[in-house]
């Protein structure tokens, strides 16, 4: 659509920027904050330009022990935490929908759409629902306080199965077939054609599930006791409680300008593959 | 190189059985096109040989040796599909050598192999692209590429022509029959086209609705056509078609016309004469009405209806002709060009 009238083009600016501002303002008040020192911070009217404390503030809150007086971990840790958790979760959701979406594409077995129907029944059972048994599981298994119990049981997918099957499902039966008469069996197809024909959706969906994983806020809160084990999410919300004391607003939101970097940074470095993997429809 | 051999052939899905008792022998290097209207079972007959689909009876043998069981890399055979199936993410070197790769054939083995089909199909310049910076006709001998490379047995062709424009198809044809002459490598090719049959194939076998109508020369399908449908399928503009009773020799159109030289037949039969075949007499017994002539050129088709009757009738003639709508024309069957079939069987009555 080309249109070019002046008052639709200020018309429609305005609208975006009305969106941007939306958008932008708790970000940009986050990042003021975090500029601030503590006293300033509890002071009314909020500051709306940025401060001076910045440096100091970000060194505080990611290398030293994060709100003075209190006994969590380190910032760094958390992110740390986080990052292992939310890749975890990332690439074992890839992995096993790969190739639980290669067995229900490519493999006759009996009752095998029973399987698909099953696995795409679990969308309606996400953590919340089921996370008094799932939490019962995780800690016979000795598993909390634990990498593995943080991921685990976010792992298994029906969305991203679903999502690959779709994929696969546009794949011409002939690329098989090619494949079959070379003489690849079913292994070194998936390896050497599916998975590279797959790139883009993979990329796709890790992004998505990269910042699912990041933003797991009542798992991680559930099975982590330890301070070590602390993600970044969980604990923006344990520092607002912490300690009878006013909130340290200043810290906080440096935290929570750091814990939202991580899913930033994978945004801008997929985008390209990510904006691909979900328009792209020929094979 | 190696003979292939159909028995007794049959596939069923279920209870519905698609290709009923095909039998055929193919000798060594000979080029076999499998012809046919679309849904006639063609594909279904080169998949099997392939081993893309599973044979419920019969026996398909290559060489001498039976491959029912054997799975496709097993039996040494290389398939150019219609849209190719190329690898998308290789570039053309690689979809050539990936199944060399697969059977651990050393590297300088592959790259020699690769590069010779390369220069036979003149691909050289385009060995390091990606299939899709490729044209139609590049993608396309990419596929005989890595039909090639592999220095198969038999070679199967399922349409490869078919996404082709019309000029690069003529074109592309030329270059498989070329190919397969010079490697002197058994093909069968599938094709819905009948002036690709004619002009690729030593014999081709024309299938409909899962039988083989019949098995033999181009030449000897145009001359001989076994049945109606045969003869209607093969030949461009098509048979034309007319119900007529024969006794003593004297052939009788359903208006009266009256024909000779019909030959041993007796009471109804299905007359068929080629619209080549009938030549301009203004006396001549096949009195056509025409309703429109198209000027090719070369040739002009006549459109028509057989005179008192609503038989359609095409007539070609060479050179340049025109006539009004509704004149009527005389016409006379060249010498020996009547073609008798029975009139419910469709099967050939021999003269």
């Amino acid at each position: 659509m080309v249109e070019n009238r002046p008052v639709l083009n200020v018309i429609t600016h305005l609208v975006l920027i009305i969106g941007i501002v939306i958008v932008a303002l708790p970000i940009w008040i986050t990042f003021v904050a975090s500029t601030h020192d503590a006293v300033r911070m509890t002071q009314a009217p909020i500051p709306m330009l940025p401060g001076t404390h910045f440096w100091e503030n970000f060194s505080q809150t990611l290398l030293g022990s994060g709100l003075s007086g209190t006994e969590t971990a380190p910032v760094w840790r958390m992110l740390l935490n986080s990052l292992t958790m939310a890749l975890m979760i990332a690439l074992g959701k890839i992995a096993i929908s790969l190739i639980s979406a290669f067995a229900i594409v490519y493999f006759k077995f009996p009752f095998r759409m029973l399987f698909f129907w099953l696995i795409f029944v679990t969308l309606m059972l996400p953590v919340e629902v089921r996370i008094l048994p799932t939490f019962e599981v995780v800690a016979d298994l000795g598993m909390l306080n634990s990498y593995w119990g943080l991921s685990i049981p976010l792992i298994a997918s029906a969305t991203a199965t679903f999502m690959f099957r779709q994929v696969f499902l546009t794949i011409p039966d002939e690329m098989l077939e090619s494949a079959r008469i070379d003489g690849a069996g079913p292994l070194r197809f998936f390896w050497d054609i599916l998975i590279p024909l797959s790139r883009t959706n993979i990329a796709a969906l890790f992004v998505i599930l990269f910042i699912y994983g990041w933003n797991q806020y009542l798992w991680p809160l559930l099975i982590t006791t330890d301070t070590d084990m602390t993600t970044i999410v969980m604990s923006i919300k344990q520092m607002l409680e912490a300690a009878e004391q006013s909130p340290q607003w200043n810290i906080i939101m440096m935290t929570a300008l750091l814990a939202m970097l991580p899913p930033v940074f994978v945004v801008v470095a997929m985008q390209k593959l990510f904006v691909q993997g979900l328009t792209e429809t020929d094979k | 190189m190696a003979s292939i051999t159909l028995k007794d052939l049959v596939k069923a899905y279920g209870d519905t059985e698609v290709l009923h008792h095909v039998e055929g022998e193919i000798s060594d290097g000979e080029f076999i096109v499998v012809v046919g209207p679309s849904g006639c079972g063609k594909s279904t007959l080169l998949r099997m040989v392939a081993g893309l689909e599973t044979v419920t009876s019969g026996t398909i043998c290559i060489g001498d040796k039976v491959v029912n069981q054997l799975e496709p890399a097993d039996r040494d055979i290389a398939m150019v599909f219609q849209n190719y199936a190329l690898y998308p993410h290789m570039s053309v070197r690689e979809n050539m050598a990936y199944g060399l790769k697969i059977r651990k054939i050393s590297k300088d083995e592959i790259a020699r192999r690769v590069e010779e089909a390369a220069d036979i199909l003149e691909l050289r310049p385009y060995l390091e692209r990606k299939p899709r910076q490729l044209s139609g006709g590049q993608r396309q001998r990419v596929a005989m590429g890595r039909a090639i490379v592999r220095n198969p047995q038999v070679f199967l062709f399922d349409e490869p022509l078919s996404n082709l424009d019309a000029k690069l198809r003529v074109q592309m044809r030329l270059e498989i029959r070329k190919l397969q002459q010079r490697l002197g490598v058994t093909s069968i090719y599938v094709t819905h086209d009948q002036v690709e049959a004619m002009t690729l194939g030593d014999r081709l076998m024309v299938l409909n609705g899962g039988y083989v109508e019949q098995f033999g020369t181009p030449i000897e399908l145009y001359d001989r056509p076994a049945t109606t449908f045969v003869a209607g399928f093969i030949g461009s503009p098509a048979m034309n078609f007319l119900p007529a009773t024969v006794s003593a020799g004297m052939a009788t159109l359903g208006n009266g016309a009256r024909l000779a030289n019909a030959g041993a037949a007796n009471g109804a039969v299905t007359l068929g004469i080629r619209p080549e075949h009938l030549l301009q007499d203004d006396a001549g017994p096949v009195r056509v009405t025409v309703e429109l002539v198209e000027q090719l050129g070369a040739n002009s088709l006549l459109h028509g209806k057989l005179e008192g009757t609503d038989i359609e009738m095409v007539v070609s003639q060479p050179g340049h002709m025109s006539a009004a709508a509704g004149t009527v024309m005389g016409f006379v069957p060249a010498n020996g060009a009547l073609h008798l079939f029975h009139a419910e069987t469709g099967k050939r009555i021999e003269p």
